[in-house]
This record gives C-alpha cells, structure tokens and sequence, in this order.
C-alpha cells in the first residue's frame, strides 16, 4: 500500500554531527558492504574496474566549505534516505512497491513488486533513491532493517552499519518520535535541524549544525615578501629578475 | 530531467490520441452535425492506434515491464496508477461506444451518454498524465497547474488537427468542427507562453545553503563532489539544457506546433492540412523534450547546481 500509515509507532531515524563528520566515507563504505548482502541486496556496480565506476549507493558524502567573513571552513555532509513521515517517494509509487512501515517508520522497497518506472527518485527532492540498472528495480537505504532487529548479532551491533561504522561518533540511531531517547535529547541539546523543511516531506533523520568556532585570538599572519632590508639581498633579488 | 523518448512519445501520441477521441464523440453527440459512421469509426482506429502506440513505449522505459499490470493497483494515491487506469477503462467504453456506432442506432440517450462519458475519460486520462509531473514538488518548472493545462491544451490541439485531416480525407465539403484548430491552436500557444514566461521567471526555490542548512554559518560552496563518477541522480536529474539553445529550441517548437499548422489551416486542402500535422508532430516531440530537458531538480542543489 502506498498510503502514507496514520501513525506510525516510532519513528526510528539517525542525527547527522555535521561538527564531527570528519569526510572519511566509512559510513558509506561500510553500508555498500552491509547491504550488498542485505535487504535491498545487491548493491551493483558498473564497470567497477574500468575507468569510470558507478553504482548504487545508500549514502554519499559531500564536502562543503562554508565560509564567513574571510574566515572559512569545511564541512562534511553525509546524504542518505532521511524516512519521512510524509514520504511523496512512497505516495507517488503506482504499484505499492514503496512503502513506509507502521511499526517504525522505516521506508521500504519491495523489490518484487517495483517495476522500475523511477517516478519515486523524481519525487524525492533529497535525492535518496538510487535506481539498480541492472536488477531494473529502485533501491534505497532500509536503515538496515536486516540489522537493528537482527537476534544473532550482539546487541551492541544492532544499529545501521554506518552508525557503527563512524570512528567519530558522528552519527546517531534511534526513535526520534519519542521526546526521551537519547537522539531526541541530543536534537534538542544541539539545535538538530531538518533538511529543506519548505518541502513538507516532514523527514525524520536530522541534522546536528556545526558549533560556533571560537574567533581567532592573534591577528592573521602577514606575508613577509613586502621589501628587503639588506642591500645584499636587494641586488641578489635584482640578479634573480625579481 | 533527463528527457526518456519512450516517455515523449507516449506523451505526445496519446496525447493526440485521446484529443481527436475527445473531440471525435463530442462530435457525434452534436445534433447541428449529421452523423457520419466512416469518420466516427475510422477516427476512433486512428485514436485508438495512437494511444495504444503511446501506451506501449511508456513500459519501455521501465525496468520490469512484465509487471507493468502492477501500476493499477495503487489509484487512491498515485498519479501514475490513475492514469494506467483511466487508460484502461477508456478501452472498453471505446468498443461499447463503437458498436453503437456500429449498429447505427443514432443519438439515443445510451449513445450520447456514453459519448460524454468517453470525452470524460479521455480528458481525465491527459488530466493524469499532466498531474504526474505536477504532483513532484522536487521539480519546481513541472509542480504548477499550468502543466495539465498544457497537457490538456496541446492534447486538444493535436486532436483538432488530426481530425481536420480526417474530414478532410473523407469528404472535401467544409465540417463544422474545421473551427477548432485555429482556436485550439491558439488557445494552446497561449498556454505555453504563459508556462515559459512563468519558469523563465520563478524565483530559485531554494540554495546550497538552504537545502543543506548550512547557509545559516556562512556562504557555502562545494568543495568536493561526493563521488569522482557521474552518478544515476546526475543522469536522471542533473541533466540541464544551456539556455540559448533552450531559446532556438523554443523557436522552432512554437513554429512546428502553433506557426506551420496555422498556415497550413489558412492554405486549406488535404495535403497542407496532413503537413501541418506532421510539422504539429515535429513541434510538438521539440516540446516535450524540452518540458524534461529544461525542468531542474532540488536533489542537484546538493550538487552545487540548480539556480
């Protein structure tokens, strides 16, 4: 069914550090690696050892600078599926392939039932679908549903691969619909926003904004090529066609 | 928006197909104008025949055709399901209609009432087709109500035209109907004009630092693309046409779609009018690539494109 549930139990979602992510792409390697075998399995790779590889990916890293008054700095930002509560990748799906789980929340493809007309990657504005030329069906990040609830895995390992993958710890799992979790406290602690709210996906995931750098205590350094102060010097600069 | 051309060719052909369907039964159901079972059938076949050309192109974008049967069961939420089956119901109500046509038993209230029913499902049908690109909020040129407008305009225009031809070839005396295609004709460049004009003229929907949050802690530009390799967002969605050629490509659609076949309404006769349409087709396939290759996505914005 792609109706959107009425309510949905939790809402089960990941914070993003964007203070911490320090752009190492462990988190999207090591979901390649988890899911390649997983739910949504496999994640196909065209021409993988040829000069220019592609494919599907649940996550992706950019790499932004931002820069204020002269004073600028880099931030890694990791884009993945972000589950919204009001998916228009799930309502848009003509076969009820895309589908949102009541109990969690988590926005799921069947992958028997997609026929691969990638209307869904359309309607998603944040771009977390990727689409499996090979398998012709949709693919995207089933927040490890394979792993979270998975019994044989110790219960320290039931959290998507990327969160256990991050070695700095910047990014989060849990129900971010119950105001107690850690994650919740951890929004409100750090001013946790929401990606494009204009759009009204009403995503889940959030994002935790950079702390303030401390502004610089010496004053920025200045060039020492201004003149030189020995005759010697001087000539050998002249001899050089400086 | 990467333009698929299975998807222009449907858009365009049934397009055509459910136009000249709408204004073929509406035809029949207007006492002014005798009934004439050669033309009411053999413009339902042309209809039929591009309509079901357009329907079939449209799975071969897909990556499962086989399960295309899949895409009616999800109608009380999707754009794309209610357009499969409006385009399925419209087949059995055609037959129905055409064996009334058939058997000749004039305007009786079953023939007009499944005449009207017909022009319905055919109008919903484009009405569809138009609200799958209008409901995806992520494209800001295609999530306005001036897309089905369009959709319905220009699928009005081709079917005037088609059914001009039709007349034409079937009896030279002047029909009733011959009216249409300069009114439809301008009527739909109207139409899209106001579309150009409005897009040309939209404000960026968002920026690098709104999508991303970011902008809050100063200008913020990409400083590395998240993957060396061109991606499926980037083919599907990234793909955008440099606005000069975006204006000759305007040119020439407006004067294959609305110029040529106007000239051709005012030289009269068969041959022009079979011209026309096929400049009509031209203009119209220009288009409808251009309705994709000009509509940018919000996902790009992450890319550093967009605005």
């Amino acid at each position: 069914m792609t109706a959107l549930p009425q309510q949905v139990a939790k809402k089960l979602g990941l914070v993003i550090d964007l203070d911490t992510c320090v752009g190492c792409h462990a988190c999207a390697t090591s979901c390649k690696q988890w899911n390649d075998t997983g739910h949504s399995a496999p994640l196909t790779d065209y021409d993988p050892y040829g000069a220019s590889p592609d494919g599907v990916w649940f996550n992706r890293v950019h790499t932004y600078e931002v820069s204020d008054q002269g004073h600028s700095r880099t931030v890694n930002f990791p884009r993945s599926c972000l589950h919204c509560d009001n998916a228009p990748c799930v309502t848009v799906c003509p076969t009820g392939a895309s589908f949102k789980r009541a109990e969690d929340g988590i926005v799921l493809v069947d992958p028997d039932l997609c026929i691969g007309c990638k209307l869904c990657s359309w309607a998603c504005p944040y771009g977390a679908r990727e689409f499996d030329e090979v398998e012709g069906v949709m693919k995207k990040c089933t927040l490890c549903v394979d792993r979270i609830y998975n019994a044989n895995l110790p219960e320290a390992s039931r959290v998507p691969a990327c969160v256990a993958a991050c070695p700095t710890g910047a990014r989060s799992f849990g129900d971010l619909g119950d105001p107690n979790s850690g994650v919740s406290q951890l929004v409100k602690q750090r001013g946790g926003f929401a990606l494009m709210p204009e759009m009204a996906c009403a995503p889940v995931n959030r994002y935790l904004p950079p702390r303030p750098r401390a502004a610089p205590s010496a004053p920025p350094l200045t060039p020492r090529v201004a003149g030189f102060d020995s005759a010697l010097l001087r000539w050998v600069d002249r001899l050089l066609g400086g | 928006m990467q333009p698929a051309y299975s998807v222009i060719f449907f858009t365009t052909a049934a397009g055509a197909g459910y136009g000249l369907l709408f204004i073929l039964v509406l035809n029949a159901t207007a006492v002014a104008i005798p009934l004439r079972p050669v033309l009411l059938l053999s413009g339902l076949t042309l209809a039929g025949l591009l309509v079901t050309a357009g329907l079939l192109s449209s799975t071969l974008h897909l990556g499962h055709p086989e399960r295309a049967w899949r895409a009616f069961s999800q109608w009380r939420s999707s754009w794309l399901s209610r357009e499969g089956v409006l385009a399925v119901v419209v087949y059995p109500v055609a037959l129905g209609w055409a064996w009334l046509v058939w058997s000749a038993t004039g305007r009786s209230l079953t023939f007009n009432l499944l005449s009207l029913l017909l022009a319905l499902l055919a109008a919903l049908t484009v009405y569809a087709t138009g609200q799958i690109y209008a409901s995806l909020k992520a494209v800001p040129a295609w999530h306005r109500a001036s897309v089905p407008t369009n959709y319905l305009l220009l699928a009005l225009m081709s079917g005037a035209q088609l059914m001009h031809a039709l007349q034409l070839g079937l009896s030279p005396r002047p029909a009733a109907s011959a009216a249409l295609v300069p009114a439809s004709i301008a009527l739909a460049a109207l139409g899209k004009a106001w579309y150009w004009w409005r897009i040309d003229r939209a404000p960026p929907p968002s920026t690098l630092g709104s999508a991303t949050g970011l902008g809050a802690f100063g200008t913020v530009s990409v400083l590395t693309q998240p993957h060396t390799e061109e991606n499926y967002l980037q083919r599907e969605m990234g793909f955008v046409l440099a606005r000069k050629h975006a204006w000759k490509l305007r040119v020439l659609a407006a004067l294959g779609m609305f110029v040529v076949p106007l000239l051709a309404y005012l030289a009269g006769g068969l041959s022009c009018t079979v011209l026309g349409a096929l400049a009509m087709a031209v203009g119209l396939f220009i288009e409808r690539w251009l309705f994709f290759a000009q509509a940018k996505h919000r996902v790009m914005l992450f890319y550093g494109g967009l605005p």
